[in-house]
């Protein structure tokens, strides 16, 4: 069981306050990742559900038990680290089985837990290795180990595939996900990659100088974005916002359309620009459109192969049922 | 560009390394030799190299005219009674700085190694009549007190970049896989900084041991160690340079050897956190 509640957090330091209060609940078995830019405080959050951090006042439940004051030894918890965090001067077998070295395990207990999480996560070969002889992806798997072994009533992750290769980050991200399928304990994930959020996410929490901007699924937050923070920070491209004449338009201060919500063609349409950039990815091509009295750039996703060059043309038609308002305030108008 | 380095540059590298490492270990090498010379030989014009009468006469004179086991037995009391002391003091300081610093540690570890850019003799005269006063004069304990002190700034330094070394989260880390204070320190941190202490104990036994100033303006009989011992044959007698040698030959040896065979640790403590 692994159902996290927070009420009235606040964390400051000094006179800084990083968490003004906040409630939040993480219901058992739920993937949520709380995602932000730099500085938003979803790693403080993190680590305050951790005990790494002390709260500075409010109350966090685990699975119902007050645990603010509990140090994190005790609450039950398993967190992956960003550097991983391995301990250097053991073997891969140690590390894993380290956590089952504190909580008192017979050896044969140990060994044969260990030797199971090692086959999940291929790492049976590289037991009496040390860190330092691994890969990245391969000390990843390790931390992920030495977290699953003592069967946690969740699990943390602090912003686990930063320091992997692009190739590598999209695999971890699967294997992540399967682990969740495969184990169905609570994961809280932070990172600052809103794909990464979207794509593992049962539930995504957005965050903003410390405040829950907005909670959903990944399609709630994409479809119905409560605000122009979230409209923007979700979805790849960004979505287009585009203020002032248009937006009056249609009794908005902005109007939001994203890249994908254009139809786009070479002879007519709503609106029209010169392309500048276009990013061809194959499957899709991201067309950067200038001087279209609009904005100083609206980006539109097209069909891979259209045969559009620097300098041309291209005139798009946003698909209004997809358009999102917003009011002066940045809220959305419903 | 990568430096490309022709055969014939790198045998010319090599060459001069050697010349140079060969220049400064000559003096070694030299006494060495001397010491085994008789007093003639050791003065002749021109010198003699290894074509000598080879003897132990210098050895026996100056073990039967001073007692050498004495003055080794008051180094190793000095050298390893200031650096058990040093690291009872400076483990627990630099810790606290490296883990749980406060605005002010930079600040105090610039000040503290501003202590060793003043001249040891400035501060000689308070600290000679401070010792006349707790009659510490030509004691054990207050001479290892002393270089203890001389050596902390150092040993603080050393242990510091070395427990910065460590990673806080490795720490959070064993926090969260259900460790305590007490296993925290016995599993994780204290196998990591093992390499550290032992680095900087080493260097500090070499410091301490080396140290003349003070032990020469310290002790007189009693509590005098080998860099004493050296001197007593350099002063009055001068001229015999062979039971000079022998004497230096005599009060290097233990700790040449401890160089010797640590060397792999002692560069990488000098090193540490140059490269990272």
């Amino acid at each position: 069981m692994g159902r996290i509640v927070l009420e009235q957090v606040t964390k400051s330091f000094g006179d800084v306050t990083v968490i003004p209060p906040l409630d939040l609940t993480i219901e058992d078995g739920e993937f949520t990742v709380f995602v932000g830019p730099s500085g938003c405080g979803k790693s403080t959050l993190l680590r305050l559900i951790a005990g790494l951090e002390d709260v500075t006042s409010g109350s966090i439940l685990i699975d119902g038990k007050e645990s603010a004051d509990i140090p994190p030894a005790k609450r039950g918890l398993a967190m992956v680290f960003q550097s991983y965090a391995l301990y250097p001067h053991m073997t891969v077998r140690k590390n894993i089985a380290f956590p089952l070295r504190m909580a008192g395990m017979s050896r044969e207990e140990q060994d044969r837990r260990v030797e199971r999480a090692a086959e999940v996560l291929n790492l049976t070969d590289y037991l009496d290795r040390r860190p330092g002889q691994l890969s990245g992806g391969q000390r990843q798997r390790v931390a992920i180990g030495r977290a699953i072994v003592r069967e946690p009533a969740a699990f943390l992750f602090d912003e686990p595939l930063s320091n992997l290769d692009a190739a590598l980050r999209v695999g971890m991200r699967l294997e992540i996900s399967q682990l969740h399928n495969r184990l169905q304990t609570t994961m809280i994930y932070v990172t600052h990659d809103q794909v990464e959020a979207m794509t593992m996410a049962d539930r995504i929490v957005v965050l903003r100088a410390g405040h829950i901007e907005q909670v959903g699924t990944p399609l709630e937050l994409y479809r119905n974005p409560r605000n122009l923070f979230v409209a923007g920070f979700i979805g790849s491209p960004k979505m287009n916002l585009l203020e002032g004449a248009e937006a009056r338009k249609h009794d908005a201060h902005t109007i939001g359309i994203r890249p994908e919500h254009f139809t786009v063609s070479t002879h007519e349409g709503e609106w029209s620009g010169v392309v500048g950039v276009s990013e061809q990815l194959g499957s899709d091509t991201f067309f950067h459109v200038h001087e279209t009295g609009l904005a100083e750039s609206v980006t539109v996703r097209a069909d891979g192969e259209l045969d559009i060059k620097h300098g041309d043309r291209l005139f798009l038609t946003p698909r209004h049922e997809r358009m999102h308002r917003f009011d002066r305030d940045g809220h959305r108008i419903a | 560009m990568a430096r490309t380095v022709t055969a014939q540059r790198k045998a010319i590298n090599t060459g001069v390394a050697w010349v140079i490492g060969l220049l400064i270990f000559f003096p070694i090498l030299w006494t060495f030799l001397t010491s085994f010379k008789t007093e003639a030989q050791a003065i002749a014009d021109p010198p003699v190299w290894f074509f000598f009468d080879w003897t132990l006469e210098n050895y026996r004179v100056v073990q039967e005219r001073s007692n050498y086991t004495r003055f080794l037995w008051n180094s190793i009391y000095i050298a390893g009674g200031s650096t058990i002391l040093g690291m009872i003091v400076a483990i627990p300081a630099a810790w606290s700085m490296a883990f749980v610093p406060s605005n002010q540690t930079k600040n105090i570890l610039l000040w503290m190694l501003s202590t060793k850019m003043l001249p040891a003799v400035g501060v000689l005269y308070p600290i000679y009549l401070i010792f006349i006063q707790l009659g510490l004069l030509d004691s054990r304990f207050g001479l290892t007190i002393v270089i203890m002190l001389i050596n902390l700034p150092i040993m603080v330094w050393m242990l510091y970049t070395y427990f910065k070394e460590i990673p806080t989260e490795i720490l959070e880390a064993a926090r969260m896989d259900g460790a305590g204070l007490r296993e925290e320190i016995l599993f994780v941190l204290t196998p990591m900084a093992i390499p550290g202490i032992a680095s900087t104990i080493l260097l500090n036994v070499i410091l301490a041991w080396n140290e003349a100033f003070w032990t020469l303006n310290l002790t007189a009989a009693r509590a005098a160690p080998l860099t004493a011992f050296i001197a007593s044959y350099s002063s009055p007698e001068g001229l015999f340079y062979a039971k000079l040698s022998a004497a230096s030959t005599m009060a290097i040896a233990p700790i040449l050897i401890l160089g010797w065979f640590s060397q792999k640790q002692l560069v990488r403590g000098l090193t540490f956190g140059a490269v990272k």
